[in-house]
């Protein structure tokens, strides 16, 4: 029988280590909406997320009152508009109106996000792909709830080089339309490469084509709760580090898992995925960068970050795997700097520079998350930064993504408010020198040879 | 749809005072509430209790007994909370 020991262990951490739940998130296949009237296509898309999605917000707060365990988010995501809209947009504003149809109905069953504005054009663009990219900066500065994503590469087809030069002058756009607001729109905007169809988290969240008509999908975290169980191990060995780690994350992840086939036996949707993450928040107490500090650094960014990530992130997947019976998403350590105050302190203190968080980003979950770089940054150069984080991803094979707020009339020195969750991030300086002729060759990077396995 | 059986944790933490146990209990039998186990310890001077309780036959659906439970902690200066004991199993056993 569980005894009060255990009992008090599991409620500290959800008091007092900021134990959460970050997100359900409700996959909807949006496929058998399409219709080549637009009108229609709208009314559809609108009713079948309204009818899928009506409970999802209460069920997500029953789940909270019963365990006592706080669930951050409940969210949507939908089939990649691009697909959905093909046969109904001939026009940027046509599909500008299907964003504005997501953004009603996020809004009337309660969700604060909702993701799947989004084109997977890794070896190539249709003339949808390419009109629901080109309205992404109508989209989003016009709709408050809706996300957009690209996945611009993959292992498997390579780097979609003109879409590359395309996103960097749409990501321009989309900070010059919300300039007013500090281009925040940026932050509901990210570009992929090797995009998991089943995604959890925002901005990047779509429900991808291989996936059922309605899923639940679940996003756990828990970076305090890990910092804490650290500093009783201090000064120990890896081998005690790693395996504190790996309980801590089976701790965490076994919430999650949890709250998943609650929420999938109430809603009667299936159990997708649980996402393995350690997402912060700008909360105290609440960041990946203070865990690397725990384990010896002084800063996020000091000689033996990346070494130090690649463990934490492996460990973590490692402890999370055995306590969900499936996995995916994006899964590892997320590293965006303006929602983890350890981060913003590194940037702060001179510790850390975009191209260490670059190296970062290949041994852990996602990319250069959340970036804030100065408003003049040339769209070129912007590409330049997306194409160096999609070969990484291609490479490796895994998921790397750029989500990037150049924020026009600000420079280094400067601070952007994103507020809420989202936090705030220092402008940081980006490598002057020109990539011009690099990005403006037209077509795309082959596959790596070690994508044919066949 | 409402779940079947299991059990429910509430767990009471607070400065130690003369009654906890007694009212918590009495809030217990009035909404018919079976208590199946408690344990208590006192930690850095708090008073900690747990208790195992079967809320399948409560007068009350589970949220309210939860909020009642929460206001009468704030009454006697504790702070009461109830949790499905599912979250607690799932954790710390495999």
């Amino acid at each position: 029988m569980i005894n009060i020991w255990e009992v008090k262990e599991t409620n500290t951490m959800i008091e007092q280590e900021n134990l959460d739940v970050r997100t359900i998130t409700l996959g909807i296949s949006l496929l058998d909406c399409i219709d080549s009237d637009l009108e229609q296509l709208n009314k559809n898309i609108y009713n079948k997320i309204t009818t899928v999605a009506k409970d999802l917000v209460a069920v997500g707060e029953k789940i909270e009152n019963e365990f006592a365990i706080p669930i951050v988010n409940k969210r949507i995501s939908v089939t990649p508009i691009a697909l959905v809209g093909g046969a109904a947009c001939k026009t940027l504003e046509d599909f500008a109106t299907i964003a504005d149809t997501l953004d009603a109905a996020a809004k009337a069953v309660g969700v604060n996000l909702i993701g799947g504005y989004s084109a997977l054009v890794s070896k190539g663009m249709t003339k949808a792909d390419e009109l629901l990219i080109r309205s992404i900066p109508t989209a989003l500065c016009r709709t408050e709830r809706v996300c957009s994503s690209v996945n611009l590469a993959s292992t498997k087809t390579g780097i979609n080089m003109d879409a590359v030069r395309l996103m960097g002058e749409i990501l321009l756009e989309v900070a010059e339309q919300s300039k007013d607001r500090d281009s925040v729109d940026c932050m509901k905007l990210v570009v992929f490469c090797n995009a998991p169809d089943d995604n959890p988290f925002m901005a990047g969240a779509f429900h991808g084509v291989t996936e059922a008509d309605a899923v639940i999908n679940v996003g756990v975290s828990g970076p305090g709760v890990v910092k804490t169980a650290l500093e009783k191990v201090r000064g120990e060995s890896f081998e005690v580090l790693c395996e504190t780690i790996k309980k801590t994350a089976f701790k965490v992840t076994r919430v999650g898992q949890l709250v998943a086939q609650e929420a999938s036996r109430m809603l009667n949707i299936p159990f997708g995925i649980i996402d393995l993450s350690l997402a912060p928040t700008p909360a105290i107490g609440d960041s990946v960068a203070d865990i690397l500090c725990e384990i010896g650094l002084e800063y996020a960014g000091a000689p033996g970050t990346t070494a130090a990530l690649a463990m934490l992130n492996d460990q973590v997947k490692k402890g999370g795997v055995m306590a969900s019976s499936y996995v995916g998403g994006l899964s590892g350590a997320f590293i965006p700097v303006s929602e983890d105050q350890g981060m913003i302190d590194s940037v702060q203190a001179g510790a850390i520079t975009l191209e260490k968080l670059e190296a970062m980003t290949c041994v852990c979950s996602v990319g250069l998350d959340m970036i804030a770089i100065p408003g003049d940054t040339k769209a070129t150069t912007i590409s330049g930064i997306i194409a160096d984080e999609m070969a990484l991803g291609m490479v490796n094979q895994k998921t790397t993504a750029a989500r990037l707020i150049p924020v026009i009339g600000k420079d280094v020195g400067d601070t952007v408010e994103f507020g809420g969750l989202f936090g705030y991030a220092p402008i940081m300086p980006v490598n002057k020198f020109s990539c011009d002729d690099f990005i403006n060759r037209k077509g795309r990077i082959p596959a790596p040879i070690h994508s044919f396995k066949n | 749809m409402e779940r079947v059986t299991d059990k429910t944790i509430i767990t009471v933490v607070g400065q130690d005072t003369v009654g906890i146990i007694a009212k918590v209990c009495t809030y217990l039998a009035e909404n018919q509430i079976n208590v199946l186990d408690i344990s208590q310890t006192i930690v850095q001077g708090y008073f900690n209790m747990m208790m195992i309780v079967d809320m399948n036959a409560a007068a009350k659906p589970f949220g309210d007994c939860s909020k009642d439970l929460e206001k009468l902690g704030e009454e006697i200066g504790v702070s009461i909370k109830c949790q499905r004991e599912e979250i607690f199993q799932k954790m710390h056993r495999i």
